[in-house]
This record gives C-alpha cells, sequence and structure tokens, in this order.
C-alpha cells in the first residue's frame, strides 16, 4: 500500500440520523493511532457516542473541531502513511456495524433519483405508513435509497419541505451574486439548522356517536389552501402589530384621479397605493422580503419585490403575484391587478401567475369588519391585512375633525423580526398612505 | 325485533371466524374495541383450518413422506412396501393438527376477551345483526367486519347428488382411497389433492379445461411440477370438458369428450365462490357483483361506512394471508388509525411437489402489459444443496425493473418454493434492488442460495 493521505468520513449512523455534533477532538495532527482507538466524541439527537479510529496511521489533518456540526460523509480527519491495513470497521460505540467510510461519504449525495409516477411507489411497508401519518403524498417524493426507494428520511424531509415552491432553493449555498447582507454583518458563527418540529394531530374521534354527519371530499383547492395554512401556522410564529392610516388625503387623491385613469383604461383603486407603499417600505426592511431557510441557518433576503394579492375566488382564496411593484407606475400596477384579478375569478390564472410572491397584502375590507389577523403567505415572512377605511372623530389641533382612517394589521414571522422592527416597518406603510405626495419623490 | 330477544351492543361484530375474521377479531380487542365474532360454526379458524389450508397440508406431508420413501430407493435405501393405515391416518390429521391449533385459537380468543357467538347473522340494517341458530340474538354494532369466506365451486350445469362426487371440503376428510379417482380442474386444489391421493395408492386421472395446468402461472415454473405429474398420474388430460356425469352400481360414469370412463370417485376443484348469499346485504349499502364479490377501498371499507370486508369475499386471491393482511387493516381503519392495504405483493404457493411459488410481477403479466423488466433465471442443477436432496429440477427467477434493478416479481419451483418466498416476498414489499439481494450473505448450502445467484446474474 502506498504512502497516501487517506481521509475518514462521518458515517452513516443509522436511525435516519444525517449529521452529529463534535463534542471533543481525542487525538491531535501528528499523533500515531492504531485502529479502533477513539478519535472523535460526536452528539447526535439520539445520543453521544465515540467515533473509534477505522484504520491505524498517523493523523494527518484534523478538519473539525468541538462545537462543530458534521454532516454524514463529511471528512473528519485525514491520516498519512499507513503503518497497517486499513481496517473496515467505522462500528459506533452501540456496536452496529457500518459500512466503510468512503462508501458513507458517497451515500450523503446520492444521485437524485427519478420520481415514480405510477405505480406503487417503491418504499418499504413502514415507510408508507410513516408516509400516511404525516400526509406525505409518495409519488411527490424522491428517493434516494437503492434503486430509488424512499427512505424514512425522505419522507421526512418531505414533509417539513416539500410546500416549498420550486423557485427557492432548499439550501441557500454561496449565490453567485451575493449582495451585503440586509444588516450589516456582525460577527456570526457558520450557519447552523434549527431544530426540527415533530407535530401531528392525534385521531378524531368518532362523531357518529353524538349524531349522524356526512363526509365531504375537500376540493384540489381547498386542499392546497389547509395544507398551506397548516404548515404556515405550524411552522411560523406569527406576531400581529395593528395600526391605523389616516387616507383621507390619498382618497382625495384618488378621486382627483378616476377620471384621468378611466380614460386610460384603469379603474384607479387604493389596493394599487398599497401595494405601492408597502413595496416602498420593504425596500427600507429587507428583513420582509425574504424567507427564513431554517435548514441552513439563513435569512434569504430577495433583491426583487413581487407581491402578492389574496382575491376571493368563487372556488376558495386564490393569491395572483405582480411582479416588480417597485419598479412599475402606478397606472401599470393597477392595470395588471385588474387583469389578473379577473383571470383568477374566470379561473384562467396561469401557475406562473401564482408563483414567486416576496409579501402579501390581503385586503378584506369589501366585506367590512374592523380588523383581521391574517396568515403568513408560507414561505414569506409578512403579510399586510387591510380592514374597511371608515370616517372616525379625530382630535386634531384641539379640534374634533372627520377623517378618513384605514385599519392595517402587519403579521409577521417572529423568527425573523421582532415587534418593534414590525412596528417600524408598519409606521412605512402608514406614513407613505398619509402624505401620498411623498410617494411621488420616491418614484 | 321480537320481544325477549337478547340484544347485545358492540363495538365491532365479526361475521365469520377464518384467519381474516379471527384476525381482525383480535386486532380489534387490542385496540381496546369491544368485539364479537359471529360463526355459523362457532369455532374459529374458519375453512382455512378446518376444510382447507391445514389439513391439505397435513395430508401433503403425508404424500411427501411417501414420495421420500419412494425416492430413497435411488441412493439404495428400501422400506419394502409403504402400508397406510386411513383411521391413524385422519385421527393425527383432525386432533393432532386441527384439533390442536383450534384448541389455541379458542384460547387466544379468551385471553383477549373476544366472544365467539354460534349462529348465522343476518344483517337487518347498517347498525344490527341477526344472529339465527343455536344462540339467536340481535347484535348491534358500531361497525362490522364481513369476512364469510368462500365455499367450493360446483361443475357449471351438472349436478350429481352422490358421496361419489366430492369437493375439496369432503376429499380432504379421505373417506376412502379409491381405486380410480378423477380430478376435475388443474389448479391448485385439484393438483394437491390429485397428488395426495395419488401417493396414497388411486391411480389418479385429471382433466383441465385450459391448455396447460394452473393457468396463468409461468411456464417454466410449472414445467417441472407438470413431469411429476405425469409420472405420479395415470392420466393428464388437457382442453378437456366434463359433459355428463351419472352414477352407477360400479361408480360414476364420466363423460370426457366423446369417451366415457368410470370412475370410483370425482372430485370437483374448479375453483371457490364468495359466500355472501344470505347475508342480508340489501338492507345495507353494501355492494356485491354478480359473482358476490363485495367492493371494498384501500382501508377494506364497503360502500356503507360502517361495514368492512376482507378475505374471500372481496375477491382474488383468495388466500388466507390475504386475508389476515386485510383483517388487520380493517380493525385498525375502525379504531382510526392511518392504514392502508398498500401491499405490493401478495405470495402464492402452490403446495404440490415441487412446489411452486410466485409472488409480485410474473413473466406473462409483464409481457402482456408489455413492463420493460430484466428476467434472470437461475437453474437449481447448479444448486450444491438441490443436488444433495437429489432434486435438481427446480427454478428460481428473478424479475427486475431494467434501469433501478429493483425486483419486482419473483418465480420459485422446487422443494421448498413456498417457504423460499418469503424472502422475496420481503425485497420486493421493501423495495429492494437485485444488488441489494446480491449482496446479501446467504446460508450456504441451502436452496435460499438460489435468489442471490439469480440476483448476481441481474447485475451483469
Amino acid at each position: 500500500m502506498t504512502a497516501m493521505a487517506r481521509d475518514f468520513r462521518l458515517p452513516d449512523l443509522g436511525e435516519g440520523l444525517t449529521e452529529a455534533e463534535i463534542v471533543k477532538v481525542l487525538v491531535h495532527e501528528g499523533e500515531d493511532v492504531r485502529e479502533d482507538a477513539p478519535l472523535l466524541e460526536v452528539e447526535t439527537d439520539k445520543a453521544q457516542v465515540e467515533i473509534p479510529s477505522p484504520m491505524a496511521g498517523r493523523v494527518e489533518k484534523v478538519h473539525v473541531h468541538a462545537g462543530q456540526t458534521v454532516k454524514v460523509g463529511q471528512v473528519l480527519v485525514s491520516f498519512g502513511e499507513a503503518s497497517a491495513t486499513p481496517g473496515t470497521k467505522t462500528a459506533l460505540t452501540d456496536g452496529r456495524a457500518r459500512q466503510a467510510a468512503p462508501a458513507a461519504g458517497a451515500r450523503a449525495t446520492p444521485p437524485p433519483a427519478a420520481r415514480v409516477t405510477e405505480g406503487p411507489v417503491p418504499a418499504t411497508p413502514a415507510t408508507r405508513r410513516l408516509a400516511r401519518e404525516l400526509g406525505v403524498d409518495l409519488h411527490a417524493v424522491s428517493g434516494s435509497g437503492s434503486g430509488g426507494r424512499v427512505t424514512d428520511d425522505d419522507v421526512r424531509a418531505a414533509a417539513s419541505h416539500a410546500k416549498q415552491p420550486a423557485a427557492l432553493s432548499p439550501r441557500a449555498p454561496a449565490a453567485p451574486e451575493r449582495h451585503e447582507p440586509a444588516r450589516p454583518a456582525v460577527e456570526r458563527g457558520p450557519a447552523k439548522p434549527l431544530a426540527a418540529i415533530g407535530l401531528q394531530a392525534p385521531p378524531l374521534p368518532n362523531f357518529e356517536q353524538w349524531g349522524p354527519i356526512e363526509r365531504q371530499p375537500l376540493s384540489h383547492l381547498r386542499r392546497t389552501i389547509a395544507e398551506r395554512m397548516t404548515l404556515s401556522a405550524t411552522v411560523i410564529p406569527h406576531v400581529t402589530h395593528f395600526d391605523k392610516a389616516d387616507i383621507t388625503d390619498l382618497d382625495g387623491l384618488i378621486r382627483r384621479n378616476l377620471d384621468m385613469a378611466r380614460a386610460q383604461g384603469v379603474t384607479l383603486t387604493l389596493t394599487s397605493f398599497l401595494m405601492k407603499a408597502a413595496a416602498l417600505a420593504l425596500k427600507a426592511h429587507p428583513q420582509f422580503n425574504a424567507s427564513l431557510d431554517p435548514a441552513a441557518g439563513e435569512l434569504i433576503v430577495k433583491r426583487y419585490c413581487h407581491l402578492g394579492v389574496a382575491v376571493a375566488a368563487e372556488r376558495g382564496l386564490i393569491v395572483p403575484v405582480i411582479r416588480d411593484v417597485d419598479r412599475k407606475s402606478l397606472l401599470e400596477i393597477q392595470r395588471e391587478l385588474g387583469a389578473l384579478a379577473q383571470r383568477v375569478r374566470e379561473g384562467k390564472a396561469t401557475l406562473d401567475d401564482l408563483k414567486g410572491g416576496t409579501f402579501t397584502i390581503t385586503n378584506i375590507g369589501a366585506l367590512g369588519g374592523t380588523g383581521a389577523i391574517p396568515i403568513i403567505n408560507y414561505p414569506e415572512v409578512a403579510i399586510l391585512g387591510v380592514a374597511r377605511a371608515r370616517e372616525e372623530a379625530v382630535v386634531r389641533e384641539g379640534q374634533i375633525v372627520p377623517r378618513l382612517l384605514l385599519p392595517l394589521s402587519l403579521t409577521f414571522d417572529h423568527r425573523v423580526a421582532d415587534g418593534a422592527d414590525g412596528a417600524r416597518f408598519a409606521a412605512d406603510i402608514v406614513r407613505r398612505l398619509e402624505h401620498p405626495d411623498q410617494l411621488l419623490l420616491e418614484l | 325485533m321480537v320481544m325477549g330477544d337478547l340484544v347485545r351492543e358492540v363495538d365491532v361484530a365479526v361475521v365469520g371466524g377464518g384467519p381474516g375474521g379471527y384476525t381482525a377479531a383480535f386486532r380489534c380487542a387490542e385496540l381496546g374495541l369491544e368485539t364479537v365474532v359471529v360463526d355459523a360454526a362457532k369455532r374459529l379458524g374458519g375453512a382455512c383450518l378446518f376444510e382447507g389450508c391445514i389439513p391439505s397440508k397435513a395430508l401433503l406431508h403425508i404424500a411427501a413422506v411417501l414420495g421420500e420413501a419412494e425416492r430413497a430407493k435411488e441412493f439404495g435405501v428400501d422400506f419394502g412396501e409403504a402400508r397406510v393405515s386411513l383411521d391413524p391416518l385422519r385421527k393425527w390429521k383432525s386432533e393432532r393438527v386441527i384439533g390442536k391449533l383450534a384448541r389455541g385459537l379458542a384460547g387466544v380468543a379468551k385471553a383477549k376477551n373476544v366472544d365467539v357467538v354460534a349462529g348465522r347473522a343476518v344483517f337487518e340494517d347498517s347498525r344490527r345483526l341477526r344472529v339465527e341458530g343455536d344462540e339467536p340474538q340481535v347484535v348491534v354494532f358500531k361497525h362490522a367486519i364481513i369476512a364469510t369466506g368462500s365455499a367450493p365451486s360446483p361443475l357449471p350445469g351438472l349436478t350429481l347428488e352422490s358421496d361419489r362426487i366430492m369437493d375439496s371440503t369432503a376429499a380432504l376428510e379421505v373417506p376412502d382411497i379409491p381405486d380410480r379417482l378423477l380430478v376435475v380442474g388443474g389448479g391448485y386444489i385439484g393438483l394437491e389433492l390429485g397428488q395426495v391421493y395419488a401417493a396414497l395408492g388411486s391411480k389418479v386421472t385429471l382433466v383441465e379445461m385450459t391448455d396447460g395446468l394452473l393457468p396463468g402461472v409461468d411456464r417454466d415454473l410449472v414445467q417441472p411440477l407438470a413431469r411429476r405429474c405425469e409420472k405420479l398420474f395415470a392420466e393428464i388430460r388437457l382442453q378437456t370438458k366434463v359433459t355428463g356425469l351419472r352414477e352407477t352400481s360400479g361408480g360414476v360414469e364420466v363423460r370426457l369428450g366423446d369417451e366415457t370412463l368410470l370412475f370410483d370417485r370425482v372430485l370437483v376443484a374448479v375453483g371457490r365462490r364468495a359466500q355472501t348469499q344470505g347475508l342480508g346485504l340489501e338492507t345495507t349499502r353494501v355492494r356485491a357483483n354478480e359473482r358476490g364479490i363485495i367492493g371494498v377501498d384501500d382501508r377494506c371499507r364497503t360502500d356503507d361506512q360502517r361495514i368492512y370486508a376482507v378475505g374471500d369475499v372481496t375477491g382474488e386471491p383468495m388466500l388466507a394471508h390475504r386475508a389476515m393482511r386485510q383483517g388487520r387493516i380493517a380493525a385498525e381503519a375502525i379504531a382510526g388509525r392511518p392504514v392502508a392495504f398498500d401491499n405490493v405483493a401478495v405470495p402464492a404457493v402452490v403446495f404440490t411437489d415441487p412446489e411452486i411459488a410466485w409472488c409480485g410481477l410474473t413473466e406473462a403479466e409483464a409481457q402482456r402489459t408489455s413492463r420493460p423488466v430484466k428476467v434472470a433465471k437461475f437453474q437449481w442443477a447448479a444448486s450444491g444443496r438441490a443436488a444433495t436432496l437429489g432434486r435438481s429440477d427446480g427454478l428460481t427467477k428473478i424479475l427486475a425493473h431494467p434501469d433501478s434493478g429493483r425486483i419486482v416479481g419473483v418465480g420459485i419451483v422446487g422443494p421448498g418454493a413456498g417457504e423460499l418466498i418469503a424472502e422475496a416476498a420481503l425485497a420486493i414489499e421493501a423495495a429492494l434492488t437485485a444488488e441489494d439481494l446480491a449482496a446479501t450473505i446467504h446460508t450456504h448450502p441451502t436452496l435460499s442460495e438460489t435468489l442471490m445467484e439469480a440476483a448476481e446474474h441481474l447485475l451483469h
């Protein structure tokens, strides 16, 4: 055997574990170790284990340090000259013999497998049961096991990731052009994933014991909405900030320009101003124009501003998206909005019309009410709820005057921003709505 | 309801005490549901234990012992002429085999607090069953599971009331060893019982309507069995129909095409039919087709939300192990668990000499449906274990998906095929690949190596 460096990678830990945290490095570079001598102590979700050396030799390089999280297949230690044949043991202290490390490494990045679209999906009966429990459609999962077999890990990953639109890459590795971070970078360690949560509703009681029932299958749209709302409400810790905007002046501006707009074939409404105001405020508060990647432990800030507007169609709620709102004129926004809302109501919206949003506005004013707390359109960070504007008695300079007030609620992901951030962002939107002339300066 | 009727309320009423029924009942009880089984004979085990799987295997074991003794002459061991005494044979079968297992099931039912009620169950609506017979009562249920199984089909168009005409149930009683036995039907029941009677000393003639034994099974698997049957049986007539039956003083005159032959007994083994008549299904929303087969969804639920059905009443394949799996699914579905009968492979075994077993896709089906498969066959002539058994006529065949290498079907013929198929069923159900199978160490020298060998062929 020639004297060449041999890498020892984190072996498959079994139990569906994909990573571990290094607790202690038990060897140092230049040290001669014998086969089976303890190399590292690692901690997984399940246990703390000692990893023995799979071979005898001199430790040439230790690639990891205590506190670091390592993935299965990642190089831990490189060995120099071989003073003995490399063993094939990578048995962990739990006694489970595992494959030789290089094989484990190769396994960590399986080639993307084709999805099975029809017929039974290759998966063990236990995996199929897990998929049923987690509500995962196996046909939508790519299998990482041999021959494309879907494993328990694949199903669990699908349960926590499946709902992400394709536009978002699941991880955010160094992007080709990475702009400066949203906030001045303070001292940050390496990104670490957030802890996963596992929630499963208990089975329903048998309602027939209390009276007759009827089972109605959900429509596809209803099911999609239900899944997305469950996902959002389960995964995102919601917090809501309330405010009111005095839109007396804005209302006057809209009324004055109705005819001018109509001459161009556009019905001017408050919504386009809301969108513009939100888009401009998002520029100053980019963490609300973002998505959290818990797996990578990163905030994905979007350098584009595509706003979703919730539209109540007959079949249910649909959120079409208008692109680059920050770069369009009010009339352009209004015209696009009108055309898009019509496509949605006629059921002619394309998938592209509904994808890629960065922030959502939902106006429930038409149906009355004094306010609502919407659920965030996952995986966005925030949603602006707008209720009906009403004339209210407002005290101004000691005088009670009638003013048109618009109730707003900003609901956002508390993992990404705190109450003060939300208040400042909402105030920025309110300010623009209250002073439409200032909007002009930002165009 | 008549005044004075005993009325009992339960969570689950299981109709039929066969393998599907008792598995469902036991599982229901484990899940905390109050469960009662209504069985016409007030016993658990059903056709499987009393007139099917178990007694036929007991008899086939006797046939195998006789066959082995005969074969032993090849290597210089001669036991002389075998003498069969039917009384101890029947006693062993009914007491040591069936009786022992039946007592075991009754014990389990008692331990799990599952009550078995004797009688014929008739649905009165989607909530009640009327039990007629020794223990008349009305059972009010939240859910019911129909598991009434199947019974041997008679010869279509030919009815002859005679002790000489036997169905499989009668044949398993072994009333005597007829000199001349006609077996009608070349399916698994006809072949198994034909071999039993041939081993006991009957001159067996077998007729089959189609052009081969075991219709639907791959021909290369059937071939070794066909050769063995040609030796054991007096005659095999394919593409032959029975067109007339007449009892005479000397036996039964059977019209086969333009010939009339005389037999001492006739075994009719032309399939089984679902037993759903007289159940009162018309008072529920359960729907059965013209052959009495009840439609169920993947949780074994019928069109009536309260009523489930498992086993032979739900159609082919009419196999006890499928019924048991369904019974478990139905019980867990009733308990609100997220279950589904999503099994990919239901293994099937013909317990003849040699045995034939298969599961998943067959080669014939792959061809018929134009499904792309890679096929590897391992002839047992190259198996060390087969040579030591003096049985080199076996074959192990694996069908795999050409791209992924995933195992989609396995067929085996040879002694022990029924046991060997278990590994294949696991491989298919768990979506293993040929590589997985080839890389698993199999004990040497055993017949199980033939699966590993065939899998290895697929890797090249």
